[in-house]
């Protein structure tokens, strides 16, 4: 039977019946839910690594040792991941380990467009690309094959329009792979360099391989249509060029990496006109040139953001873009919001009305950044802040440390921001530090971490003490406050901002939307004697409270559930409370 | 089956519980056999910002997202949502509209007007416009979170699929104790629509 799944279920469940007995990610939109799909499926080991870098490993490990693998992160945490990414190329698989790279183009949920198809070919591994549901769960098994095979990890690169999209997919049967057996063999997986050396000659007769495989692979194909018209592509963009070009002729790359030189090359003969469409980089186009291929790509597309099927018409079949309906004024745009009651904007709030110099970092927490809080300088990528804000330090000096803070989540810091408060300590920082603890990854969906003490099965497991954790690292200076608390946030910024001192304050309250956060016992509301309509309320930036115009007045509204900020805000106490 | 492939474009704001609606529309899709494509957006944007689902279906869909111009029907859970989604609309397309408002924060802190007249305006430009006030029957029905299937039940009526396959995809997707008020409140949405 047929069913509807997301792209990132579909890998989960190619995974599962690949074999695969061992998955492991940190949570990042679009690749989330992966390895949290894979999490329900019986007799498997699924986790949640601190982050990228841990996950891979973990993946190696458990590869070396002779299970199936699935190791899952957006594009930017393979970043966090290349290095275990490098080496691991050359050692090679026992069991299968297929490393799955969901990349953003359109930026929906990322700080950035890097086009991972670029991994490929600097780690030397075949990168596949499936473009619907369906494929995302056979490559996935296929990738399982071609990984043992050819004794490499495989790259699945994804995108969020194929993680996200619901398409329709005829599961299979578990496969029943037994486990490789696992013989010590220290010049496969020592990577010392005379060993490596002889690594390097296997990791390119392997390679020499996958280039002959991809000839042949069922992955690549050719769809022969008119001749007027070719088309290369790959992934989702396949689907905008059978929309667009019901009669074009297409080769439709499945493996992406190593590409299949003959096969283009014949296909290329038989047609008129050639195009490349691939979202991004050129990372088809430019290859195809160096083989003397005349082929249009980049020059007529762009580089940025997602295609579609009216794009390519437009740019490609020079039809003009749909005028469709408009309206003669604009409406009001409506941005993503930290939530009413989100405790990150009793943070911000202080953060501005102190002025202070805010090296931020992501998570839910970036939307501080924009209007009307505003409260943030930086944020270059996971666990940054902690370094930005010591390097700020060490260019100005000390009087800047004391107007500076960093802003770090507690999955975000034990992501990557250990390391970078160790370097305050070590290098004689003053940096203050908050860590806003609200008991959760929120931001991809309230997923478990180390500090919160539950596991990705929902498991109770060993918690990691945040603030023991900062002391050992070497902070005399920890306290802990409620950041929906302002005069006392407010008083232990001051103190520690004075301190020629690191210090860290851990801002702790759970996430408004965390299942089991207790509901308000009570209701607030704005005694319209009192208000003076001064917006002081307003400007906390709270979807809680409305400004009537014409009676000038503050209102709480239906949103509201009386986190008190604004009643700590109004100078007229005009915010009164009833029990409920 | 109809070669012709139907696009439903769903549009609200975070929260408003778009998600149910599309994955209603979607297994009645699948119940009569057609090719299904939805596509969403996860993360950021749905703390409070605009949202949309995209729903396709037809004998053979191959993009996942709606081109520019070509929406059947765009299902709006809120006022100036339909208003930004507009031009995805065919040029005989039909707007449904949730008698709905929520403030963009630019409003609630007097920064913006929320435009009042915006119902006449697509209304001046769509003929074809219907506007019901979703919440209301909601709330009639007895759960005020049945909206969504209010809408569900004026889609139905919209698009011409079958009742009875609603009805089943609704009792396979609803928890028990909330069938009857949800069943209730698609058929009132339906009628509305009729």
């Amino acid at each position: 039977m047929k069913e509807l799944m997301i792209g990132n279920a579909a890998i989960a469940r190619g995974a599962y019946e690949a074999g695969a007995t061992v998955a492991t990610a940190y949570p990042g939109t679009p690749s989330t839910e992966i390895v949290s799909s894979f999490a329900e499926f019986p007799d498997v080991y699924a986790e949640w690594a601190p982050n990228e870098k841990v996950a891979l490993e973990v993946g190696a490990g458990a590869s070396i040792a002779g299970a199936r693998t699935l190791v899952a992160m957006k594009h930017v945490g393979v970043n966090v991941a290349a290095d275990p990414l490098y080496s691991f190329s050359y050692t090679g698989v026992n069991g299968g380990l297929v490393i799955v790279s969901a990349d953003d183009p359109g930026l929906h949920s990322s700080q950035n467009e890097q086009d991972n198809r670029g991994y490929g070919r600097f780690a030397k591994m075949p990168v596949i690309e499936p473009s619907d549901s369906q494929e995302a769960l056979d490559y996935t098994k296929l990738a399982f094959e071609i990984s043992e095979q050819f004794d490499t990890m495989v790259m699945l690169r994804i995108t969020m329009r194929l993680a996200h999209s619901q398409t329709m997919v005829e599961t299979g049967a578990k496969q029943d792979v037994p486990m490789k057996e696992y013989k010590k063999n220290a010049a496969k997986y020592v990577m010392l360099p005379g060993f490596a050396k002889g690594r390097h000659v296997e990791v390119e007769k392997s390679l020499q391989q996958l280039q002959e495989y991809a000839e042949t692979t069922p992955l690549n194909r050719i769809e022969m249509n008119d001749t007027g018209l070719g088309i290369i592509t790959s992934g989702v963009p396949y689907q905008y060029v059978k929309e667009a070009f019901p009669h074009a002729s297409i080769l439709k790359l499945g493996l992406v990496n190593p590409l299949p030189q003959e096969l283009i090359k014949s296909f290329a003969a038989q047609v008129d006109k050639l195009f490349v469409v691939e979202e991004l980089e050129p990372v088809i186009e430019e290859q195809v040139k160096s083989w003397g291929i005349e082929v249009i790509g980049k020059d007529q597309l762009t580089l940025l953001g997602e295609y579609s099927t009216e794009y390519l018409q437009q740019q490609l079949g020079g039809q003009p873009m749909p005028p469709g309906f408009n309206l003669d004024k604009q409406v009001p745009a409506r941005p993503p919001l930290l939530c009413a009651g989100c405790p990150h904007r009793g943070v911000f709030h202080v953060l501005r009305k102190m002025r202070l110099v805010v090296a931020g970092d992501i998570g839910c927490y970036t939307l501080g950044a924009i209007a009307p809080l505003e409260g943030m300088d930086t944020c270059i990528c996971m666990g940054a802040s902690i370094g930005t804000a010591l390097g700020m330090e060490k260019a100005r000096g000390p009087e800047f440390a004391a107007k500076t803070v960093a802003v770090i989540g507690d999955s975000t810091f034990v992501h990557s921001g250990i390391t970078g408060l160790i370097d305050v300590v070590y290098n004689g920082g003053t940096s203050t530090v908050l860590i806003l603890d609200n008991d959760t990854t929120a931001m991809t969906g309230h997923q478990d971490h180390p500090a919160t003490g539950v596991t990705i099965t929902k498991q109770p497991t060993n918690k990691l003490d945040i603030e023991a954790l900062v002391k050992a690292i070497g902070v005399k200076n920890v306290r802990v406050v409620d950041p929906l608390k302002i005069s006392e946030l407010e008083t232990a910024l001051k103190e520690e901002l004075a301190r020629r001192e690191p210090s860290v304050i851990i801002c702790k309250r759970p996430c408004v939307l965390l299942p089991g956060t207790p509901k308000p016992n009570r209701k607030i509301y704005v005694d319209a004697e009192i208000c003076n309509g001064c917006k002081s309320c307003i400007r906390v930036g709270c979807t809680g409270v409305t400004f009537q115009d014409e009676e000038k007045k503050a209102q709480i509204n239906d949103g509201c559930i009386a986190c008190g900020l604004c009643e700590q805000v109004c100078k007229f106490d005009a915010i009164k409370q009833t029990e409920v | 089956m109809q070669d012709k492939v139907t696009n439903i474009l769903i549009v609200g704001v975070g929260g408003q519980g778009t998600l149910l609606t599309s994955r209603i529309i979607a297994k009645v899709a699948v119940q009569m056999g057609f090719d299904v494509k939805v596509s969403e957006i996860h993360g950021m944007a749905q703390r409070g910002g605009s949202v949309v689902s995209q729903v396709r279906y037809g004998k053979k869909v191959y993009s996942p997202i709606i081109k520019k111009g070509d929406a059947d029907i765009i299902l709006a859970f809120e006022k100036i949502e339909a208003a930004r989604w507009l031009d995805y609309l065919k040029p005989d397309g039909m707007v449904i509209i949730n008698n709905e408002r929520v403030n963009p924060l630019s409003v609630m802190s007097g920064k913006e007007k929320y435009p009042d007249d915006i119902h006449e305006k697509i209304t001046a430009l769509l003929p074809k416009t219907t506007i019901i006030d979703a919440t209301a029957i909601a709330t009639r029905c007895g759960n005020v979170r049945a909206a969504n299937v209010v809408l569900v039940g004026m889609l139905t009526a919209a698009v011409g699929i079958p009742a009875e396959e609603v009805e089943k995809a609704i009792t396979g997707i609803v928890p028990a104790k909330a069938l009857q008020v949800n069943l209730t409140a698609f058929r009132e949405g339906l009628a509305a629509g009729a």
